[in-house]
């Protein structure tokens, strides 16, 4: 069963004095996210992430579509008690304490009593927030908030998580540490959900992402899928000072630092390139798979939807 | 479904608190006090007219300032910080969170309207020097108080669901401002013809009846009040209070939130 | 959207049926407590009182008062009470808010002065909030006529009222009558000619329904007593020429040369008594008659016979 699927969910809104301009925040969106994954939804700032973090929580009604999330509806309230939300910047009643807040939410969640006090304590520790019983959230710095707002997330032991942003705010330091955290749910069996801008972050972690860019879905799928996809070439590196004539007539392109060469050739060359070496009597090095950054996919994906943009517009 | 009800309600509370709102009472007992001391001095005749005047007056005031400022917030406010967000990931129905609010709020001015009474009756002892049998009454003036909080939060609690903070405290006030004088409003509208009759009646009856809640002159004068009236009062303070609060619920459960 | 329907569902229900009940409720609530609306004013004796806490609003307040006040005499004419306590006080509050508020003068006028049922029965009240009116208001010569008026209908105090007549013919823009009037008063105070002008100016400068309604009413029953007088005249004549009492209208009006019967100013006949009075068929219809009733009658609670709605 996927633990979201999201079906067509659109949102358009009526702007303007007379609310007679329509403003597409989110296109039909179709969106699948296994159980047990780490998804990462990626996409500039204003391209949609929020608002369809916002649809699926409820918090906003879509102009078209549905979605389904632990295969129940996303509008069946029972299927909250199962997920946990950190929204982007979160705030929360200041005038509580950390404690009183997660005891609150966990009441709101049906954790039962005896219960709740254990895990409120527990989680605390796992975000690392000690030391900070009687004091009011009002007086949290911003990455203490972030943690707090993780803590209430998954207080409940949720099966699906929604972070978005979920890194911003924090030090190096503690984005490792979230970085860590968001491992440790997935080996718990949780799915997490995150949306994020920080492409990096989505590289080392996620399983599968998809790039948003402008309201409409530009990419999906594994991120090494999506590496690849973009070049599919081999870096090629031997000692020496010479690139041989065979070499170069399959279209390498050759840099000469200090005592290697470095040839970045299409990867169907992979086998003619190592015979030409060995008839040359040279030595090999090394090759690897040249894999484009996600960073690259992403601007690659965003130019390409401009100069559509361009053409149609 | 009632415990997440009863839990937004304590949370409720539990803000009014911390906001110092409670602190109004310190005000209130020193006016009274004041006042006590002060009309002790001038007559003996009116003295208890004054204190119960007063002491009703300033009870009923302070409660609906406090009932409106913090009402237009209990929405609003947390749209605005969007601590709601994170309440609404939660199971919480949004009718539950506005029925949770309203019972949060009306239980503070609950607690509030309990420590007052005990000011007033001490002021009433402190010129009178004893209790009569009359001056139970004056429970009977602090109950429809209370009747009428119910039903300026409902109001405050409507107006926060789609309105600014601002424009949410103007409408209350304003509604209450016209709802003390509704009878007036009914007597006006018998005398229009045509249209105007039409508009000025549905307004009269729709229009909040504070005039009917308003029993302090009565009780001042050791006047007596009706069963009947009580009853009544009680069932219709309980119904404008449901009518409001189905409103806000219509509302606030359509609303999209930034 | 199942559970989003099912709360719309709901709630709608809800308000529709509060509404509902709101509404019963409130007219309920309104008969158990109809003397609360002129009850307060008990409480505020002293309308300076009522100025300081109205905290400035004075004119809105005169309003208010001024619709409590026409409510609550309405509302009790209605109902055929026969005292009108708080009418005094209502208007007192009203023009000491307003005092500039000249048809609380004139209701005063009307009302307050008249004895019950149909008035309050305090002219010497009236004629104080008169004066209160005309102190205020120097330029405004109808306030005079309202004095004048009191002292004419209620006090039959002809040698005041001449001279108040008088001192508003005087007044700027004051209408020409005011000099008939005065003249008036000094030779045939109680001629029906008299009476008639002052109710048709009653009648004429107000738009006030129970006003209005008031002056026709007194009207009809001038017409009423002069028929008679005449008749009762018509009847003596007849006795004198024929040594009897008529015994029906119809010798009368032969003897006088008349038209036909003459009739009431509803077209009801006059009657002859055997003891050759002359009687109104339907003396209820005419409140303020002084002629024409048979003896021991007692007049029922006031009734306004036009509707002017």
């Amino acid at each position: 069963m996927a633990a979201i699927e999201i079906l067509g969910l659109e949102k358009t809104y009526m702007v303007g004095f007379w609310r007679k301009r329509p403003k597409r925040a989110l296109q039909p969106l179709h969106l699948t996210v296994e159980d047990g994954e780490i998804f990462g939804f990626l996409g500039p700032n204003g391209a949609g992430k929020t608002t369809t973090l916002k649809l699926l929580m409820g918090l906003v009604f879509p102009t078209g579509g549905t979605a389904k999330i632990l295969g129940k509806e996303w509008t069946d309230p029972e299927v909250k008690a199962q997920i946990g939300f950190l929204p982007e910047q979160p705030y929360f009643y200041d005038y509580l304490t950390a404690h009183e807040l997660l005891n609150y939410y966990g009441q709101l969640s049906g954790v039962p009593g005896k219960e709740r006090r254990v895990r409120v304590e527990e989680v605390l520790q796992r975000v690392g927030l000690t030391d900070i019983k009687g004091v009011q959230l009002r007086k949290f710095s911003k990455g203490m908030l972030q943690r707090v707002g993780i803590a209430q997330a998954i207080l409940h032991k949720p099966k699906l998580v929604f972070f978005d942003e979920p890194m911003s705010g924090l030090d190096p330091l503690g984005r490792r540490e979230v970085r860590d955290l968001m491992l440790q749910l997935q080996g718990e069996g949780t799915t997490v959900f995150f949306s994020t801008h920080i492409l990096s972050d989505a590289e080392t972690l996620c399983d599968r992402v998809a790039i948003i860019h402008k309201g409409e879905l530009r990419g999906v799928g594994a991120v090494e899928e999506l590496t690849k996809s973009v070049q599919g070439k081999i870096e090629v590196v031997w000692q020496g000072t010479q690139v041989p004539a065979s070499i170069k007539a399959l279209g390498a392109e050759c840099h000469v630092t200090g005592e290697t060469v470095r040839a970045v050739l299409p990867e169907n060359q992979q086998d003619a390139t190592i015979d030409a070496l060995r008839r040359e009597r040279m030595r090999l090095i090394a090759i690897t798979p040249v894999r484009s950054s996600l960073e690259s996919y992403f601007v690659e994906k965003l130019q390409h939807s401009q100069t559509t943009a361009g053409t149609t517009a | 479904m009632n415990s997440r009800i009863f839990y937004i309600a304590s949370n409720t509370f539990r803000e009014a608190v911390r906001d110092r709102v409670l602190y109004n009472l310190i005000a209130f007992a020193l006016l009274l006090s004041g006042a006590a001391v002060l009309v002790g001095q001038i007559s003996i005749d009116i003295e208890k007219l004054v204190v119960i005047n007063l002491g009703l007056t300033a009870v009923s005031l302070f409660g609906i300032v406090i009932a409106i400022f913090i009402g237009i917030g209990l929405v609003s406010k947390e749209i605005e910080k969007r601590t709601l967000y994170t309440v609404l990931s939660h199971p919480v129905r949004r009718w539950e969170f506005i029925v949770g609010k309203f019972f949060g709020l009306a239980g503070t001015l609950a607690v509030n309207t309990f420590f007052m009474a005990i000011g007033v009756f001490a002021a009433l002892l402190y010129v009178a020097h004893r209790f009569v049998a009359a001056d139970s009454l004056i429970l009977v003036a602090l109950y429809f108080i209370i009747l009428q909080f119910l039903i300026v939060c409902s109001l405050a609690l409507l107006f926060s669901s789609f309105s600014s903070p601002l424009l949410s405290a103007v409408f209350a006030f304003s509604l209450f401002v016209i709802g003390s004088f509704a009878d007036d409003l009914r007597g006006f509208a018998t005398l229009t013809h045509g249209i105007t009759h039409w508009i000025a009646t549905g307004a009269a009856y729709l229009v909040p009846n504070f005039s009917a809640l308003n029993v302090v002159t009565a009780v001042a004068h050791e006047q007596p009040i009706s069963g009947q009236l009580v009853l009544q009062n009680t069932l219709y303070a309980l119904f404008y209070t449901a009518m409001a609060l189905s409103g806000a619920v219509l509302i606030f459960d359509r609303r999209n939130l930034k | 959207m199942n559970s989003q329907r099912r709360t719309t569902i709901l709630a709608t229900a809800c308000m529709v049926v509060s509404l509902c009940a709101c509404i019963l409720l409130l007219q309920r609530i309104d008969r158990i407590r109809p003397r609360e609306i002129a009850d307060d004013t008990l409480y505020i004796s002293s309308p300076k009182m009522v100025r300081r806490a109205s905290l400035g609003f004075d004119g809105l307040m005169a309003c208010i008062y001024w619709t409590r006040t026409v409510q609550y005499f309405g509302h009790r004419h209605f109902l055929r009470e026969r005292s009108y306590n708080e009418l005094g006080p209502l208007l007192e509050v009203t023009t000491a808010l307003d005092p500039h508020l000249y048809p609380a003068y004139q209701f005063g006028a009307t009302f307050l002065a008249p004895a019950p049922p149909n008035g309050a029965g305090q002219p010497d009240r009236a004629i104080r909030l008169m004066r209160y009116g005309i102190k205020n208001n120097p330029d405004n010569w109808q306030l005079y006529y309202n004095l004048g008026f009191v002292y004419y209908t209620e006090l039959k105090d002809y040698g005041h009222a001449a001279e108040v007549f008088a001192q508003g013919s005087q007044v700027p823009g004051a209408h020409p009558f005011m000099k008939i009037l005065a003249a008036q008063m000094a030779q045939h105070a109680e001629d029906f000619a008299t009476a008639r002008l002052l109710w048709t100016a009653a009648y004429q400068s107000t738009k006030e329904t129970q006003i209005r309604e008031n002056a026709l009413e007194h009207l009809r029953a001038l017409q009423v007593d002069e028929d008679v007088t005449n008749l009762q005249n018509a009847v003596t004549r007849f006795v004198q020429a024929n040594g009897r009492i008529p015994t029906s209208p119809w010798e009368i009006a032969a003897a006088e040369h008349l038209q036909g019967i003459p009739v009431d100013p509803d077209g009801n006949p006059y009657e002859l008594s055997t003891d050759g009075e002359v009687l109104v068929s339907q003396p209820d219809e005419f409140p303020f008659i002084t002629k024409g009733t048979p003896p021991g009658y007692k007049p029922g609670p006031p009734k306004f016979h036009t509707k002017l709605r």
